[in-house]
């Protein structure tokens, strides 16, 4: 294959916004993409779930006609398709239906969506603990619900709206465990005008809130959670911040605490990040169009900072419009007069960011788990002793990785790596902006000796 | 642990997990399959036997991993069913390269 003009990693919203601009522009573009139909995790399966609509509600179905129209661009499209590395002019290298190829484009865009921020808790390893995020993938991909009564422990949107979209298919919630810290509000309110002004979207979580108070006990302000059971969750054990501790039957937990951007693409190629301290995350430093601190790379989306599926469609667009540029099909200008009413709509779709990060900003615990915890889901590496080699010299996150292996399962520190780094930071009293994240190398997904051996050169097909 | 909501369609398939035949539906994870049985785990950890189950549904977790079709360590929540799929739970170390 010939050296394409743009590959975009990812087709969630911001990959297909970016998609069809750049059909628009008459560029040669590939978009790859691990999952086997277009939507990204906020549109899963948005082309086959019709008649889930009026569970999953119109921000869901909005995106059908979007995978739509990215369908009929002419773009070239690879579902399925896992990028295991990335090297810079660009060559990508992604498996596919078990055989690896090289892919050279002269632009990439990285439009790989966020994660759920990592929660560890004793017992969150057990099978029945799940993310919300994974119980609303496995509503919008298979259809189906937790068998019994739920428990939802966590804080932010997703949770509320997962819980109100379960209770629409008939499910129960056995308890929600709110973890909102109490005082937040207060931090919050001071950005409540700008965000009333900007958005609709506020009134709609209100909506959900109370919808969940008339169906199911609303616990709040809890701060600590532990899953116990053998080889399954059997109870749920959490204390509230006045000290309550309550015990419950529960075979299914659902947790979450926002989510943050996927930057191992991003990382692996030595992009600038940042901390954002809003957000408790990392992010790739990025210009006003998303190009990165690596030349005709970019970052569009929830990658490139948290901001949701209309923002990051909107974000894809101006990353096109620069991509454009450079390649010669349209003019600096023309390009600055497109990006005008988009960047207008995403000022407006910003504009509550603030709010909801403050508002819903992670409790503490979240980051401190006690001893016992598992940290490294992979290689079962405990908050203990990650905890007691920290406070040994001044070892950073690779030093630690080297010497407990955590970070270096096949999920690469997607698990672990924040809990590390905010661990090695309280043990040495350094802000976790000082203390780093592990070093991101390929391959970036595992690659199988099989999948390596179909290992061509570009001119192959 | 998880049930679907609706009655399987025309065009229902079967897998079979560990030898076991489950019901599936073109276009859902093996994951998603998984999670319906009986016993809904995917794998036992290398280091201390413990089981795991599908946990973030999106490819950034590694506990869906099991054996498909004879080839180890699938993310099973990546992988759609097709019909006649066979889905082993993986025991132990995770093998690379078979
Ligand atoms: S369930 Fe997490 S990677 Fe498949």
């Amino acid at each position: 294959m010939s050296r394409l003009d743009l590959l975009i990693v990812g087709a969630g919203p911001a990959g297909m916004a970016a998609a069809l601009a750049a059909r628009r522009h008459g560029l040669e573009v590939m978009v790859i993409d691990d999952q086997p139909t277009p939507g990204g995790q906020i549109w899963r399966s948005v082309e086959q779930a019709a008649r889930r609509d009026d569970i999953l509600g119109p921000s869901y179905v909005e995106g059908r006609a979007v995978a739509e129209a990215f369908r009929a661009s002419g773009v070239i499209y690879q579902p399925g398709a896992q990028l295991w590395q990335l090297e810079p002019g660009f060559r990508a290298f992604v498996s596919r239906n078990r055989q690896a190829q090289v892919i050279e484009a002269k632009a990439v865009i990285l439009a790989t969506g966020a994660q759920e921020r990592p929660v560890p808790f004793p017992g969150w390893t057990l099978p029945g603990v799940l993310t919300v995020g994974a119980a609303q993938i496995l509503l919008k991909n298979a259809g189906q619900i937790p068998a019994g009564p739920v428990w939802i422990a966590g804080s932010g949107p997703l949770p509320l709206l997962y819980a109100v979209q379960l209770l629409r298919a008939g499910g129960q919630v056995a308890g929600y465990l709110d973890t909102t810290p109490a005082g937040q509000w207060r931090a919050a309110l001071r950005h409540l005008p700008r965000a009333l002004c900007a958005s609709g979207d506020l009134a709609k979580g209100l909506s959900w809130a109370a919808m969940l108070r008339r169906k199911a006990p609303v616990i709040r302000g809890v701060i600590e959670i532990e899953a116990l059971g053998d080889g399954r969750i059997e109870t749920l054990r959490y204390r509230t911040a006045d000290r309550a501790t309550a015990t419950v039957e529960a075979n299914t937990l659902l947790v979450h605490e926002g989510v943050v951007p996927n930057i191992h693409a991003a990382l692996s190629l030595d992009c600038t990040v940042a901390w954002d301290p809003a957000q408790d995350c990392y992010a790739p430093i990025v210009d006003r169009w998303g190009e990165s601190s690596q030349v005709d790379l970019f970052v569009a989306g929830d990658g490139a900072g948290i901001a949701g599926a209309k923002a990051a469609q909107l974000r894809g667009e101006l990353a096109t419009l620069r991509v454009a540029v450079k390649l010669g099909s349209t003019s600096e200008d023309a390009a600055a007069v497109a990006a005008r009413p988009i960047r207008r709509k995403l000022d407006r779709e910003l504009a509550v960011r603030p709010f909801l990060d403050a508002l819903f900003r992670p409790r503490p615990q979240v980051f401190a788990p006690a001893d016992k915890t598992i940290v490294c889901r992979c290689e079962e590496i405990t908050a203990g002793e990650i905890r007691a080699l920290a406070s040994v010299g001044r070892p950073g996150p690779n030093q630690i990785k080297a010497a407990t292996r955590a970070g270096m399962g096949p999920c690469q520190g997607r698990q672990c790596g924040y809990t590390v780094t905010r661990i090695v930071g309280a043990a040495q009293n350094r802000p976790p902006a000082e203390v780093g994240f592990f070093h991101i190398r390929p391959p970036l997904k595992p690659v199988t000796l099989g999948e390596l051996a179909a290992l061509h050169q570009p001119a192959a097909p | 642990m998880f049930r679907k909501l609706h009655e399987p369609e025309a065009g229902a398939l079967t897998i079979d997990i560990d030898g076991v035949p489950a019901m599936a539906e073109p276009g859902e994870s093996v994951a998603a399959v998984l999670l319906r049985q009986a016993e809904p785990w995917s794998r036992l950890t290398p280091v201390s036997q413990s089981k795991r189950a599908p946990y973030c549904m999106m490819g950034v977790c590694f506990d869906c991993l099991a054996d498909v079709d004879g080839i180890a360590s699938v993310q099973t929540c990546l992988r759609p069913v097709c019909d006649g799929m066979r889905v082993a739970r993986q025991i132990g170390k995770r093998t690379i390269g078979s």
